[in-house]
Order: C-alpha cells, then sequence, then structure tokens
C-alpha cells in the first residue's frame, strides 16, 4: 500500500506561542529551546549566532530554526535519561523575534565528527511565513579545515557555495562565538539539500 | 525490525554488486543507501509561488541538492517525559483563567502514519491556532478581533501505540491577511510533526470541508491540485460526541522507509 505524503504548508508568522513559547514569553512551557548543552554538559561550550536573511538582504523577525547534533564525542542523542545524565539535548528550536537584530543565539558544545568522513556540523531547518515547505541545510565549522576538506557532503556542493555553510569562529569577551547567517536568496544563497 | 534490516542488507549489496561490476575500487558509484523515500515533490508546494506573495524573497531560487544518506538517516529528536502536560491536548481548558473559552467545541483526531500505512507511534504532534472570533494570540497579530482571556491556541500530544492522536479544541475563525486586497485565510489548524527520523519532519494545516476561501487561499491553492484534499479534515459522526462537539478525522502521512522491490511487487 502506499499513500500520498501529506503536503507541507508555511509555519506561518503566528508560530511563536505554540512552538517557541517561553521564548516568547506565553504561559505555556516549550519542548524545545535554545540550549542544546547547559553548563554540565561535556565538551568546548560555544554559541551559535546569525541572522536568517532574506533576498533584499532585510534579516527575517519571525523565522523559526532548529538544530540537530552530536555531542562533543560525535554521539547522537538516543533517549530521554541521556538528556538527564549528559545535560546535552541534542535539540534546539530558537525563533527570530526576540533579539532587536533579529538573531537566533544558540548555546551548545562544538559537536565531535560522527564518522570518518564527516566534519563535525550541526544540521539544521529553516521555517518561515513565505517558505512553503521548511529548508534543511548543514553548518560547519571554520577551524575544522582539514576535516571539511574530506567532508562526503561539503565536497558535494560546489565549490564556489561551500562558504554558505561555513560558521566563522570569534572569540568573544563571553566565549566562543560561531557567527553563521542564512541567506534564503541573492549571490550568497545558502546551499540547502533535498533530505 | 526484521523487515528494515533486509531493506538495508539488500540495498547494501546492491550497492557492493554494482560497484564491484563497475571496477571502481577508489569510490564508490552509488551512494550509501538511504532509508527514507524522497520528499514527493508531486505532493509539496513548490518554494516561489506568484500569488502567495511572501514567497518572493524568502523561497530559495536554487534547486535543492541531493541529500546524502548521512543526513536523511539521522534518528528524530528525543524530548523529556515531563514535555507533554494532563492538559496540553485539551485547547478548551489549558488555558481556562475564570471560565470557558468561547465558540464551537470541536474534536480533532486521526493517525499520523507513513507512507507504506504504518501507524507512527509515541509520536509528537503540536498544533496552534487563532480563536473562535478569528484572532491569533501572537503580539505581531493586529487583527481587529477580540482575544479571548480563556483560550491561548496552542495544544500538542504524542500519538498513542496505535499512532493516534486526539485534540479537543475550539473551532478556529478565518481571518484577514495583507496578502492582497480583501484576503482572508480559510479556518484552518497549524501542525507541527516529527516521525521517526529527522527528515520525516512535517509542518502542514488543517482545514475544514466545504470552507468556501478554500478557493480563493493562494497558500492552499499553491499546494499541486492532486494534493490538496489531503490537507482537508472529514466531519464524522463517528467522533462527534452526542451533546457535547462535533468531530474532525485528519489523518497525516509522513515519508516512509523504503520497501524492497519485493515487497513492492
Amino acid at each position: 500500500m502506499t499513500l500520498k505524503q501529506t503536503p507541507s504548508q508555511t509555519v506561518g508568522p503566528y508560530f511563536a506561542y505554540g512552538l517557541t513559547p517561553q521564548q516568547y514569553n506565553y504561559d505555556m512551557s516549550s519542548v524545545f529551546d535554545a540550549v542544546i548543552a547547559d553548563n554540565s554538559a561535556k565538551g568546548e561550550h560555544i554559541q551559535v549566532i546569525g541572522q536568517v536573511l532574506d533576498g533584499a538582504g532585510k534579516p527575517i523577525a519571525d523565522a523559526m530554526l532548529e538544530f540537530l547534533q552530536a555531542d562533543a564525542d560525535g554521539r547522537y542523542i538516543a533517549s530521554t535519561d541521556e538528556i538527564v545524565s549528559t545535560g546535552f539535548t541534542g535539540y534546539a528550536r530558537i525563533g527570530t523575534g526576540t533579539d532587536v537584530q533579529q538573531r537566533f543565539i544558540l548555546q551548545t558544545v562544538k559537536p565531535g565528527a560522527t564518522a570518518a568522513n564527516q566534519a563535525p556540523h550541526i544540521n539544521l531547518i529553516v521555517f518561515m511565513r513565505g517558505l512553503l515547505v521548511h529548508a534543511f541545510t548543514r553548518l560547519y565549522f571554520d577551524d575544522e579545515a582539514r576535516a571539511n576538506s574530506e567532508d562526503e557532503i561539503l565536497n558535494s556542493v560546489p565549490a564556489d557555495r561551500r562558504h554558505t555553510l561555513i560558521a566563522k569562529r570569534e572569540q568573544q569577551a563571553g566565549g566562543v562565538v560561531y557567527r553563521f547567517d542564512i541567506q534564503m536568496q541573492g549571490q550568497d544563497e545558502t546551499v540547502f539539500f533535498d533530505v | 525490525m526484521e523487515n528494515l534490516k533486509i531493506d538495508q542488507l539488500y540495498l547494501y549489496l546492491l550497492r557492493y554488486i554494482v560497484v564491484k561490476e563497475t571496477n571502481n575500487t577508489q569510490e564508490s558509484i552509488l551512494p550509501e543507501p538511504t532509508l527514507l523515500n524522497p520528499r514527493d515533490w508531486q505532493a509539496h508546494p513548490a518554494y516561489l509561488s506568484q500569488d502567495y506573495k511572501s514567497t518572493s524573497l524568502r523561497g530559495p531560487t536554487r534547486p535543492l541538492l541531493p541529500a546524502r544518506a548521512s543526513m536523511q538517516n539521522l534518528r528524530a529528536p528525543v524530548y523529556g517525559q515531563d514535555a507533554i502536560s494532563a492538559l496540553d491536548h485539551d485547547l478548551t481548558r489549558n488555558a481556562v483563567r475564570n471560565g470557558e473559552p468561547i465558540g464551537e467545541r470541536i474534536i480533532v483526531t486521526g493517525h499520523v502514519l507513513d507512507e507504506n500505512g504504518k501507524p507512527v507511534p509515541h509520536t509528537l504532534v503540536e498544533i496552534w491556532q487563532a480563536n473562535a472570533a478569528g484572532r491569533y494570540v501572537h503580539k505581531v497579530d493586529r487583527h481587529q478581533a477580540p482575544l479571548d482571556p480563556n483560550f491561548l491556541g496552542a495544544g500538542r500530544c504524542l500519538t498513542d501505540k496505535d499512532g493516534r492522536y486526539r485534540f479537543l479544541t475550539i473551532k478556529p475563525g478565518a481571518y484577514p491577511w495583507g496578502n492582497h486586497s480583501n484576503a482572508w485565510r480559510p479556518n484552518h489548524i497549524h501542525f507541527s510533526l516529527f516521525g521517526n527520523y529527522f527528515a520525516t519532519r512535517l509542518v502542514t494545516q488543517m482545514y475544514f470541508p466545504g470552507d468556501p476561501l478554500l478557493a480563493f487561499d493562494p497558500i492552499y491553492q499553491g499546494t499541486p491540485e492532486n494534493a490538496r484534499e489531503l490537507l482537508i479534515s472529514r466531519f464524522t459522526l463517528d467522533v462527534t460526541e452526542p451533546d457535547f462537539a462535533l468531530g474532525y478525522d485528519f489523518d497525516i502521512v509522513l515519508r516512509g522507509e523504503r520497501q524492497t522491490p519485493m515487497e513492492m511487487r
């Protein structure tokens, strides 16, 4: 038997009280938030900060991002018990509507490599009003040049577009920040995958 | 589970044979096998739509790059057992302050299935919607319709062992939006689902049967014609509860695991 897939529809402009209620101060708990790793989690603690930009280069205030990553040892979390024992959830969900600069700010640890042909990376999903089907992309780290050069997925991306997937490391007063902007269109349109 | 292992074995074997026969020892010519069927682009809307204005600066303009198995085979996230509270599925009670929410009480239920007809048990289903007057709680909504102090419009639940979910809520009203002159969204409830894989993630909207606004809605109309009706719930007395609430049935189909050629025959 083959059933037809239910079509995707846009997340729309009003997702916040349903999907990211605590971040937007609604009176409901959030299943996922902006913290993948709390202070107790093993690994190098980092922030990933960026904006989602539209085709006119303007930051988008009603985008929602989801992040899935392996822990510092390159392992994906497989159970609720592991979250409790490690302080690492593996998943985050952030709206871009609560920061004055429409930034997302992810608190996490730098992931370890998950396999020999994989550089450390974070998997992302982008949702927003005006996006009828969510878009999958991936974030790599600019201080992993060697591993990046051997990554099977980065190598499947045309060389002149790979930079759209690479976050830039900055040492700031509060700690290590990787800057990663997502461009929906234009010269530097982020590479999206048909995952 | 047994089937899955056989599928994987079959695909690995196929890959091994092809690689061997072409004598390509440096690099496999077939990528590592993926577990899932691809996204069905005959069912999902295109990114750019002339009639839905917001897509013009937001939809990707370049073709998506093909997925690799290592991305597609990732599992869905896990979350705390306390993530779902007892009243989360009941939007008529989960935000009550001084009385009951105003509007027509409805039951919305259905199965989450994959393309092979297999139920997806214990998966998170999240919903959000406007109130009976067509007003969203969201601070950005400026529609001049009343908020309901006893209605938030957000809910969630896990499917049961048979893949079934059930919400009790208030029928959402239509509301105006700025896409074009005199534009109104049909009554709808937003749905967010995960399924078993990262790649089975789905965000969609459920509509109601017989809604005259569907014919004028660029979001609904932007969906391929042969798949649109999958977004419309079905009114049924089987779900309706006497003296209490009308019932709507809405099944959701996520991408399924690949079947072997034997099973497909």
